[in-house]
């Protein structure tokens, strides 16, 4: 059975989206702000599992990357915030 | 070693790393040329075997199910890691000093509409997870977020009893172990480890797969209570409200 | 050109390690550890791909269309939900850092004493 390995444009597209948006997480340097973009790079990382016809990890990462990754990375800065809150209001006393 | 250091080392590094996977990568055969029997051989005998329509999921509890038991142990030591490193050992008996209630009405109806959404939308990914795409994994989170909404959405008595650790160290402990069991079960029948013991019903409905729906229930027991657990323990005494700070961390 | 996916996997890859090495923050290296993680599901599902192959669903198309490999996206959504859990273990790690020392940045943690 003769394959021909190709690329279908829509698939390249959404490795070149992938492929962008990587470095804009890493060079997100506030926590805060790199939780959204890090959310947004999820969504990016769903349509090309969409477009590689794997439904189930697109529903995996869809769903990691709207609740899991906020909530663990959102209550860690919380938690960060209120100790430095904490610390300063000791130090003030 | 010092930061400067640090880089100055990584720069090489990584250019051979690069050069590795680009050595690597010429060995592969191209995108889309698929030669390994296993992919060919597991679309044609799943379904017929098992009557899962869903053969992605038949693989993970049926075929490789002793793949799956291992990712829900390494799920149950991660959160067990998070149990013991944030235990609030200070003694500190500051329980919700600051307290956050949610001040705009439409905010507090849109998450009072996904709540139910969301819970029936979750159940109904674990229910049919292997028949449509879905599953126990996917499911169980989404069921976690949904419960989560509470927390939003109303305030931190409302969420109470979901953050209670004696009902959620049961449920997680229910959702590893019965994965065990339903393998032990196997072996105690006299066949090997995590075989299929139940017949596979009709294809395409709920009754088909065998001990592949029980597995499926009890992974999404175990990861909706890991959510929560996480959430619990990263929570501990106080809320503080999150505004936009300094941009420094 | 056949050969672009598995150059973005090996990009992403060497990104996040990169991202992680040149950190201040701790935080910040647990999203960089993600990116890096996703580059490993993005070469999976790039091995397991077959030419017009159909989604390994069988409800509504028939038994004997070609699918892709249901194998490594066995895999692959095992493996993001527990990576969660992984993720959260090392931002608790984070956390007690910052309670022992005051500080997120990895520079600065290291005079922790016991």
């Amino acid at each position: 059975m003769t394959v021909v390995a190709t690329l279908v444009p829509l698939q390249a597209v959404a490795f070149a989206v992938v492929a962008l948006g990587a470095p804009v997480v890493v060079l997100t340097r506030d926590p805060l702000r790199q939780a959204l973009v890090n959310s947004v790079y999820g969504v990016s990382l769903v349509c090309l599992f969409v477009v590689l016809e794997a439904p189930d990890p697109a529903l995996s990462m869809l769903v990691v990357s709207g609740i899991g990754y906020p909530l663990v990375i959102l209550t860690a800065i919380a938690r960060v915030r209120g100790e430095r809150r904490r610390a300063k209001e000791a130090a003030d006393d | 070693m010092t930061r400067r250091v640090r880089i100055a080392l990584l720069t090489p590094a990584l250019l051979w790393l690069g050069g590795l996977f680009a050595w690597a990568i010429a060995g592969l055969p191209g995108f889309g040329d698929y030669r390994g029997p296993y992919g060919y051989v597991l679309n044609r005998v799943v379904v017929p075997l098992r009557h899962t329509t869903n053969v992605v999921m038949g693989t993970t509890f049926d075929v490789r199910g002793i793949d799956t038991m291992g990712e829900e142990f390494i799920l149950f030591a991660a959160v067990l890691g998070v149990t013991l490193l944030l235990r609030d050992e200070s003694g500190s008996k500051e329980v919700e000093r600051h307290t956050r209630r949610l001040r705009s009405d439409a905010v507090r109806l849109m998450g009072v509409l996904m709540v139910g959404g969301g819970l029936l939308v979750g159940l109904w990914l674990v229910a049919f997870g292997y028949v449509t795409p879905g599953g126990g994994f996917q499911g169980g989170v989404v069921v976690s977020g949904a419960i989560l909404l509470l927390y939003v959405v109303g305030n931190h008595r409302d969420y109470r009893p979901f953050r209670d650790e004696h009902v959620l160290d049961p449920l997680e402990g229910l959702g590893a172990g019965g994965y065990v069991m339903v393998g032990l079960a196997a072996l105690a029948s006299g066949t090997a480890f995590l075989t299929n013991l139940f017949g596979s019903g009709k294809s395409g409905t709920l009754l088909s797969g065998g001990s592949i729906g029980v597995l499926n229930w009890t992974s999404a027991f175990a990861v909706t209570a890991a959510m929560l657990l996480l959430f619990a323990h990263f929570l501990e005494t106080y809320v503080v409200p999150l505004e936009p700070e300094d941009a420094a961390a | 050109m056949s050969y672009l996916p598995y150059a973005v996997a090996a990009w992403v890859c060497v990104v996040g390690l990169a991202g992680i090495a040149t950190s201040r923050n701790l935080i910040h290296l647990a999203i960089c550890l993600m990116v890096t993680q996703s580059s490993s599901y993005v070469l999976l599902l790039s091995v397991g791909y077959v030419t017009h192959g159909k989604a390994p669903i069988f409800k509504e198309t028939k038994l004997g269309t070609t699918a892709v490999d249901p194998v490594v996206q066995a895999l692959t959504l095992t493996d993001i939900v527990v990576s969660v859990a992984v993720i959260a273990l090392i931002l608790a790690l984070a956390l007690d850092a910052h309670r022992l020392s005051g500080t997120v940045d990895p520079d600065g943690v290291a005079d922790i004493s016991g």
